[in-house]
């Protein structure tokens, strides 16, 4: 395959003895949102994981815009690493509750040594993309609900304008309005950065409303 | 829906978080009834104060909480209804008998709340059950301990465990594990059968089915819808649209801290009366997917008057004033112009 794209090749990949990925592929090129489905178990989440650098398959590789990444994403360079972003469904699990939404929205550029100023900018554009007033920037996880803290999330996500999101029951948590927002806000971004976009999920409404095209994995 | 006197009473609920250099106003004056046997469905967005709702109503509010207002539960109630699973008699505060007076979940000691009413009379399916769950004990362990602090005897407990384990779809094997090596939806369905054990007569279940796949959701769902059928009042605190639809008899929608719109779940889903909730169902994939237009008020500075009219396209001059809501009874809209019926089955094509 050829172009600009995320995708697994004939990744196999368990916990334990138990075998949850069997030579799968998934492709997903720039510009594309595609919906991943399947039951529970199924390994949707396991497969996000690994496009995500965050674990390596069995066997099979993943591969970015056309190289075989070989490490995870410590291992691999700042520039690759950040093409590609992951959101999970539970923010709390995703959140330090010591830092204020404003810093954890801000933590990846401080990984990279963003100077301060221009990280407190950044960090006002991505609050307003997703929605989040500025007397929520000050507080911290515990003070803030989780629709909020969400946003906070995604805006992380955001920060290095990533090539590729990946978003695992991202909205599954969300009121109607925060979904269809969150969504919205995503799918501008895909545009404008012609992004490559995988949306997992079990609401059937929801994908076929949100990605071009749906893969089920069962 | 009952007729019968109503389970919880919540009149003029207030609730303002103190910050250093703000107040936010999380409830206001929020008045909602709960009969034997109802369940009513609380939905709006992000924020709203729906799960502060729930723990105001615990008494599990952070210290730098402000609590107003009456929540007045009927104690004699919880060894007289019939038909219950498990029914034993009741909790300690039904042993009061017919006569007992309510108790003001807003005013009681936190002692009486620990001891008396919390697990026991009022139940709690929480939000984030991975955080709430006692780490260093096995699902077993704290399941059989809920059962036998609530009536079951030894040699009943483990047997009852088995079968709460098997109601809410986990395995009995799974209960062998400890919370953190379970998923989030294990850990979910395990936090819902903690809350079942002592068959409180009343239920809160504040977003029960998070981390949960579509089966499972409404497996949890028709499980609490069956605890109603028993005699149970259940308030389920949800996000979930289609959760609300598929089991409440009233639905309540909340904005900016007050509930806006109380109504019979199929009336409210065919003809919402007020204009944010009619904007909260066009949001849904399965209808336009547009979000609300603009943003939630910040509820550290919330406008005078109607809280939705910067985002409301019916708003008049009159609505700089504060729309009456009581809400005692289910039918209700807090708004000066509300949709009509007939208005909204004319947009719908013959
Ligand atoms: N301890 C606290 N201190 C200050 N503000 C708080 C505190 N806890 C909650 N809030 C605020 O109170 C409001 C209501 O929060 P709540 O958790 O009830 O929202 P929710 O309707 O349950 O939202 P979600 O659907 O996202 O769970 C939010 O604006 C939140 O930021
Ligand atoms: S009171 Fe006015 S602003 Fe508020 S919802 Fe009704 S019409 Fe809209
Ligand atoms: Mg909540």
């Amino acid at each position: 395959m050829t172009g600009r794209a995320l995708a697994a090749c004939q990744v196999s990949a368990s916990y334990g003895s138990q075998r949850v990925l069997d030579r799968v592929d998934l492709h997903i090129a720039a510009g594309e949102t595609v919906g991943l489905s399947g039951p529970s178990g199924s390994g949707k989440s396991t497969l996000a994981r690994l496009l995500a650098l965050l674990h390596r398959p069995d066997s099979g590789h993943v591969s970015l815009d056309g190289a075989a990444v070989t490490g995870t994403r410590h291992q691999v360079p700042v520039a690759m690493r950040t093409r590609v972003a992951i959101l999970f469904q539970s923010p709390r699990a995703a959140t330090d509750p010591r830092l204020t939404l404003a810093e954890i929205i801000a933590e990846p550029l401080r990984a990279t040594g963003t100077p301060a100023e221009q990280a407190r900018e950044r960090t006002a554009e991505l609050a307003d993309t997703v929605g989040l007033t500025t007397d929520l920037l000050t507080r911290r996880p515990h003070a803030v609900s989780d629709g909020q803290l969400q946003r906070a999330c995604l805006a992380r996500a955001l920060v290095h304008r990533p090539a590729y999101l990946l978003c695992d029951e991202a909205t599954a948590m969300l009121d109607a309005s925060t979904q269809a927002h969150v969504a919205a806000v995503i799918g501008e971004y895909q545009r404008r950065h012609s992004a490559g976009v995988l949306v997992i999920s079990h609401d059937a409404a929801l994908l076929a409303r949100w990605a071009d095209r749906v893969v089920d994995l069962s | 829906m009952t007729t019968t006197d109503p389970l919880l009473a919540v009149a003029g609920l207030t609730v303002r978080f103190r910050l250093p250099d703000a107040v936010v106003h999380a409830v206001t004056d929020l008045h909602l009834d709960i009969r034997p046997g109802e369940l009513v469905a609380v939905v709006g967005e992000s924020g709203c104060g729906k799960s502060v709702l729930a723990h105001a109503l615990l008494g599990l509010l952070p210290r730098n909480a402000t609590v107003t207002g009456r929540a007045l539960l009927r104690t004699d109630s919880a060894g007289s209804r019939s038909g219950s699973a498990g029914s034993r008699g009741g909790s300690a505060l039904a042993r009061g008998g017919d006569g007992a007076a309510p108790v003001d979940l807003l005013a009681c000691p936190p002692r009486q709340l620990a001891r008396q009413v919390r697990g026991r009379v009022v139940g709690l399916v929480p939000q984030s059950p991975a955080t709430s769950l006692t780490p260093v004990r096995t699902g077993r362990r704290l399941l059989v301990e809920t059962l036998r602090a609530h009536g079951h005897t030894g040699a009943d407990a483990p047997v009852a465990a088995d079968r709460l384990a098997v109601d809410v779809g986990l395995d009995p094997a799974d209960l062998d594990r400890y919370p953190h090596e379970l998923s989030g939806g294990m850990a979910q369905r395990l936090a819902t059968a903690l809350a079942l054990a002592p068959d409180p007569p009343l239920l809160l279940a504040d977003e029960p089915t998070t981390g949960l796949d579509r089966p499972l959701v409404d497996h949890t769902l028709d499980l609490l819808r069956r605890r109603c059928d028993a005699g149970a009042a259940v308030l389920l605190i949800t996000h979930d649209l289609a959760a609300a639809q598929r089991v409440a008899d009233t639905v309540a929608v909340m904005y900016a801290s007050r509930i806006v719109e109380h109504a019979p779940t199929e009336a409210l889903f065919e003809a919402p009366g007020h204009p944010y909730s009619a904007a909260l169902l066009d949001a849904l994939p399965q209808r336009a997917f547009r979000p609300v237009p603009g943003h939630p008020p910040m509820l550290t500075d919330l406008p005078a008057g109607c809280a939705f009219a910067a985002r409301c396209d019916r708003a008049t001059p009159a609505c700089r004033v504060q729309p009456a809501f009581t809400g005692i009874r289910a039918g209700q809209v807090a708004c000066h112009h509300p949709l009509e019926r007939a208005e909204l089955c004319a947009e719908v094509p013959a």
